[in-house]
């Protein structure tokens, strides 16, 4: 009896030794430059698979108004810090601009208003963010496509970055898309949400909306938009402030 | 036993005492089991890790903290609670708030020792768990077309009609419960209940968690919309994709408990080298 019992607890402890050392070794395989460039493979696999499978102008579905959250969730930075933005936020951003340039032939510099008279489009559509939970809300806004083709984009021009207004302590948020994200029809720079202007909470004054993506991609407070041939010189080089950061994948469609 | 050493021994008369060994598992199914021993798990504790972003479940095609969820593990100021419905679980110590390594408390959903990696890290664990998904779809497909065209499917895995009576099903199940495992040739085929859990496993839950997981993708939903339809949203396909995941872990806590009961060796050899020894007939 006492055999067994002792066997028994050996082999327990067999059983949680071995699954301790293998814990540990995913621990340190996750902290490992080589294997995580192996598995950064697999999001290389995955955009090229699902591109593959999909029409470049493949539409994410669009709701009704009855579908909408009835709270929409703002994450992330809600209010951004910096005495410029505050400035704008007091004066109703009657000074703000919005620059495109870059790549481009005739760079833009555009206020608010300039860019509510452009034409629009509405859209009512599901955030996907990254931690898993989705909200659906309705975005109103000029579509990107328009103001990259009033600037004129030159042939060298691979991506387009989004500069920010807000700041994850000293370090100013920015994203970036690649051509076939941002020529997509309901890529916009949404300026109304929900039938209001865009709520700070929500990317006041302008944000991106790109809606084969993850919600990280959809950079908020939109100051600047630039056409670059790649993405080394920008931040770290990988292309967003959570994929410098975080190693959060640049591909964020899955 | 004494009387078979007398008797004339014959060509075809196996020896009684030990057993023959047979081919039990083909090189197929032996490659994939071994894969996918390492792919599910890695899969399940890098999943539970993603869960931990966001520890609530709901139906319907969207789901955030102001809505509600009806599976959720979270933490009041001094315990850890699973929450189903309207229903609470004190889960202190083991979900929602547990002690780390280092006996730190934590108020995360799985504990360290259930993830992947065992720290909080989101991008991490998705790396994983979209890396490792390839190594899961694409063997299981090729798997998949393999026991279809080599007749597995049909011959060994598709329960019989005369299987399927509802007599027969509450014979197995009371063989199990009693641990009377075949002997002899029926030890070679699978008896209905391994078949009924092997079809559950293969042509439902694996293709359904891997259809799940692609509906929380942005990228699929606009390349394929029927999947939004199929689960009928993102959020309960969320909930499905967590709930097959559910289902694998019970199939893989079973499974190896039929194996430690069965026989660890007998088994584990059949499925390196698929050399499986028959027991004799009782009586035999």
């Amino acid at each position: 009896m006492s055999l067994s019992l002792s066997r028994r607890r050996l082999i327990g402890s067999i059983a949680a030794g071995t699954g301790g050392l293998l814990l540990a070794g995913c621990d340190r395989l996750n902290r490992n430059d080589d294997f995580r460039e192996t598995l950064r493979g697999a999001e290389r696999l995955t955009m090229r698979a699902q591109r593959l499978i999909s029409d470049r102008g493949a539409l994410a579905r669009e709701y009704t108004a009855a579908d909408m959250s009835p709270i929409f969730r703002a994450n992330g930075n809600r209010m951004p810090a910096s005495a410029d933005y505050q400035r704008h936020l007091a004066s109703g951003f009657r000074e703000w601009r919005l620059q495109v340039d870059g790549l481009v032939a005739r760079p833009l510099s555009l206020s608010l208003d300039a860019i509510r008279r452009l034409p629009t489009r509405t859209q009512i559509t599901r955030h996907d963010c990254v931690e898993g939970w989705s909200a659906i809300g309705q975005w109103t806004g000029v579509p990107l496509k328009l103001l990259l083709d009033a600037a004129g984009m030159r042939q060298s021009a691979r991506y387009i970055v989004f500069h920010c207004a807000d700041t994850f302590g000293p370090v100013p948020y920015y994203e970036s898309i690649d051509l076939i994200d941002a020529f997509h029809p309901q890529t916009i720079l949404a300026w109304g949400m929900n039938g209001r202007m865009l709520p700070v909470a929500n990317g006041a004054p302008l944000r991106l909306r790109v809606e084969r993506m993850l919600g990280y991609k959809h950079a908020k407070y939109v100051m600047r938009v630039e056409a670059v041939a790649s993405l080394a010189g920008i931040g770290q080089g990988k292309g967003g402030y959570w994929e410098d950061s975080h190693d959060y994948e640049w591909y964020g469609g899955i | 036993m004494a009387s078979a050493a007398s008797e004339a021994p014959a060509a075809e008369t196996p020896p009684p005492a030990k057993g023959r060994l047979v081919l039990r598992h083909r090189l197929a199914t032996r490659l994939w089991h071994w894969l996918n021993a390492l792919t599910l798990f890695v899969m399940l504790m890098s999943g539970l890790m993603i869960f931990n972003a966001h520890p609530r479940l709901y139906w319907g095609q969207y789901g955030a903290n102001f809505d509600r969820p009806w599976l959720q593990i979270g933490a009041t100021p001094t315990t850890g609670i699973v929450q189903i419905g309207d229903r609470r679980f004190d889960t202190t110590g083991v979900l929602g708030r547990w002690k780390d390594r280092d006996g730190q408390e934590r108020t995360r959903a799985f504990p360290w020792w259930a993830t992947i990696p065992s720290y909080y890290d989101l991008a991490g664990a998705r790396r994983w768990h979209l890396a490792f998904a390839w190594l899961l779809v694409v063997p299981g497909l090729l798997y998949w077309l393999w026991s279809f065209a080599s007749g597995h499917a049909r011959r060994d895995l598709a329960p019989r009609r005369a299987e399927l009576a509802p007599r027969h099903i509450w014979q197995d199940v009371k063989d199990h419960a009693r641990l009377r495992f075949p002997r002899g040739e029926a030890a070679l085929r699978y008896n209905i209940l391994q078949k009924l859990a092997y079809c559950s496993v293969l042509f439902g839950l694996l293709p359904l968690i891997v259809l799940t997981g692609l509906t929380m993708s942005p990228a699929m939903d606009a390349a394929w919309p029927w999947l939004l339809t199929l689960f009928g949203g993102r959020a309960s396909a969320r909930s499905i994709h967590f709930l097959c995941a559910m289902g694998l872990v019970t199939f893989i806590v079973v499974h190896l408990a039929m194996v430690l009961l069965a026989g660890p060796y007998n088994e584990i050899r059949s499925m390196i080298t698929g050399r499986y020894r028959i027991r004799p007939e009782a009586g035999a």
